[in-house]
């Protein structure tokens, strides 16, 4: 589109729950039933060494891809270097390493596609 | 004849049920392994949300039952079932027979040093709530270093809401607890930062959801909700707490010169190994199953056997003396029934 007015209108940064494709989280659900056991205590997050210099939180990727936010959940798992501490500290023992490789291999494929 | 009716710990289930059972007419025993009436309240210092004195209560327990048969640091070596009664070997060699029992067995505090990331028992300004009471009915800690007490942090859910902790259940009393302690702390040391570290505050009961205001109004108590995932030491003996400021939703850091845990309730095992002698089905949590969870909380799978307090799952003393006060009712009719 051309910029004739000298501004631009952004995109819409809220979350439309009416357009979000739970294909994909389904999907994963049925494989890692875990996914769904998030309490967002942040435990996860709060012990992450990636998180504190690229935003990585496990919790934040569980919930951005229950919004359709699937971008921001595929980047955020791009830093993640498997360490595997979330996994010590959940409360609710879900196994999120397991968890990660599963989100990259079920929404990855999809994208390849 | 005065029926007897046996009750199984002497906290303040057990001395309520006997109170109401003694007024009803009926003999209630006592059966306490400890050397003392009060069980876990005995041991507190003030009781939300209106700051009641703990002793005033047990005290004020106490005197009602004490004309109950009560046996002190006795405990139940053996118990049967023959035909309609129960009987009863106690560790002082007395049995008894009789055909109605009350548990009134509680709970345990789930044991800090299970989450060794919080360091209880390993650094050396680490304390839990019931420590923090028992300091502040004048028990000295060498833990609690007055001079020094310019951040003070407090973690929800100790040992509560964790599966891998084998304690999936909320706790219930841990969040108003820890903004009594938080207040009562401020008002010792008005200079102090403190911080409550909470998943979800549970502010359910009465005057709870004022406690929690005044806190944030009147004692400019922080509040950040994320779990506590570990604590080091530093050099200079702070503790460091780490989270996640889960609704900004960074990663943060806190320096701390006191650590207040909030362990939260576990079933006590006690309840289990002397239900298992009658057969009576445990729940999923550990906790004794009470027949239903609506209207027959104080009521067990066995003809006679009933419960009353934490036994069944975490109570508030509000809550745990009302049920004390409606198994005693239950029996009673159960008593004139069988007349």
């Amino acid at each position: 589109m051309m910029n004739i007015f000298g501004f631009r209108l952004s995109a819409s940064s809220a979350i439309d729950m009416d357009k979000v494709d739970r294909t994909l989280f389904d999907k994963l659900c049925a494989e890692e039933p875990d996914a769904r056991r998030c309490m967002s205590c942040g435990s996860c997050s709060a012990t992450c060494p990636a998180g504190e210099f690229t935003g990585m939180s496990v919790r934040k990727v569980l919930h951005n891809l229950q919004r359709g936010k699937e971008r921001e959940a595929l980047k955020m798992v791009s830093s993640c270097m498997l360490c595997g501490k979330c996994n010590m500290v959940c409360p609710r023992g879900i196994n999120t390493r397991h968890l990660i490789l599963s989100v990259c291999r079920i929404y990855k494929t999809e994208e390849s596609r | 004849m005065n029926e007897i009716v046996v009750i199984i710990g002497g906290g303040i289930a057990g001395m309520e049920a006997a109170a109401q059972l003694l007024k009803l007419g009926h003999s209630p025993i006592i059966i306490e392994k400890s050397d003392r009436l009060g069980g876990h309240v005995g041991k507190w210092n003030m009781l939300f949300p209106d700051l009641t004195p703990a002793k005033k209560v047990v005290d004020e327990l106490a005197d009602s039952c004490r004309d109950a048969n009560i046996f002190l640091n006795t405990e139940i070596s053996s118990l049967n079932r023959l035909k309609d009664r129960y009987n009863l070997m106690l560790s002082n060699g007395i049995s008894i027979s009789t055909k109605y029992i009350l548990f009134a067995t509680g709970f345990n505090m789930f044991p800090a040093q299970k989450k060794e990331e919080y360091g209880y028992g390993i650094y050396d300004h680490v304390v839990t709530n019931a420590d923090l009471e028992h300091w502040m009915n004048g028990n000295a800690d060498k833990r609690m270093d007055t001079s020094g007490m310019k951040t003070i942090g407090f973690v929800h859910c100790v040992g509560s809401r964790d599966e891998k902790a084998r304690n999936p259940q909320c706790s219930k009393v841990c969040c108003i607890t820890a903004i009594k302690q938080a207040i009562e702390l401020k008002n010792m040391y008005p200079d102090a930062q403190i911080y409550c570290f909470y998943m979800d505050l549970r502010l359910f009961g009465k005057k709870f959801e004022d406690f929690y205001t005044k806190a944030q109004r009147d004692h400019g108590i922080h509040f950040i909700r994320g779990r506590v995932s570990e604590v080091s030491e530093a050099m200079d003996g702070r503790l460091v707490v780490k989270a996640e400021d889960t609704l900004i939703g960074k990663p943060l850091k806190v320096s701390v010169d006191l650590l207040v845990l909030m362990a939260g309730m576990a079933c006590n095992p006690d309840s289990e190994k002397i239900a298992s002698q009658i057969a009576l089905p445990i729940d999923t949590d550990g906790f004794l199953k009470s027949s239903d969870n609506i209207i027959h909380i104080t009521s067990s799978a066995k003809k006679g056997v009933f419960y009353a307090g934490a036994c069944t799952g975490p109570k508030t003393v509000p809550e745990t003396l009302a049920e004390a006060r409606s198994a005693a009712l239950d029996i009673h009719t159960a008593i004139i029934k069988e007349r």
